[in-house]
């Protein structure tokens, strides 16, 4: 009976302790965070991170990411971009169980140009979103995936 | 976090590697059978001079030990940068770096 008390105590602090600690997150609100990482589909994680999902394709995103990732565990991406005025770089893996892999925050004087590493479950579609001057522009590339990098 | 800030023309460039199981909560245990809970940095962000230059949020989907690149402008080599993440259980890490 104690060992359950102290279970159940456990749980509430470190749930406690998530949550305040998710607070003082200063890029983004937990509450914004989940509405945009936790959405399933790419419409909603679109709402969810920007308020919108009017994309407006663009041939000025450099988007390298490979066509074909052995280890879906480890697919390089990177976003770069000539646009002007960019505030934000988002990237959107079609497929995964919550399609927003990673969002950067641009401000003033950091060049839009970004690295990261990201998990794909299979082969799809990946979508690269730039916020520039307010609007959302886009491209997108197919990555074939052998072997799937979400979960055992 | 190995964090290598270097002068490149007049843009800082930062790489980073941090340490992080980024576990996305969808693996199972293969000896127990149970899901392994979901442990993943949410928030990195990189501050010069009180100034936030940059700020990555990570979903469940970015692979063990994050790997970043970024610049920015505005740097001067010998400067100190400052590089935190905070995990979706609280824990929290803090590296400096000096620009060369």
């Amino acid at each position: 009976m104690f060992y359950k008390r102290r279970l159940l105590l456990r749980g509430m602090l470190s749930f406690t302790t998530a949550f305040s600690a998710l607070a003082l997150m200063p890029g983004i609100v937990f509450a914004k965070w989940s509405k945009a990482f936790d959405a399933d589909t790419t419409d909603d994680a679109l709402l969810g991170m920007f308020d919108s999902k009017e994309l407006v394709s663009s041939d000025q995103i450099k988007f390298k990411i490979p066509e074909i990732a052995e280890n879906g565990a480890v697919v390089p991406v990177t976003v770069k971009t000539d646009l002007p005025n960019v505030s934000n770089i988002s990237i959107f893996a079609e497929k995964n169980p919550q399609p927003l892999a990673a969002s950067f925050t641009i401000p003033e004087g950091t060049a839009a140009d970004v690295s990261v590493r990201i998990r794909l479950g299979e082969t799809m579609n990946v979508t690269a979103v730039v916020k520039a001057d307010g609007k959302l522009y886009s491209t997108q590339k197919e990555v074939k995936v052998t072997i799937g990098g979400c979960g055992g | 976090m190995k964090v290598k800030a270097k002068m490149r023309k007049d843009m800082v460039s930062v790489k980073l590697l941090a340490q992080h199981p980024m576990e996305t909560g969808l693996r199972k245990d293969k000896e127990t059978g149970e899901t392994i809970p979901a442990k993943f940095i949410q928030e990195l962000s990189c501050m010069y001079k009180e100034k936030t230059v940059f700020i990555a949020n990570f979903g469940r989907a970015v692979s063990k030990n994050p790997y970043l690149a970024f610049s920015f402008s505005g740097g001067q080599k010998g400067d100190p940068l400052t590089l935190s993440w905070i995990d979706n259980t609280g824990e929290t890490k803090t590296t400096e770096a000096v620009i060369k």
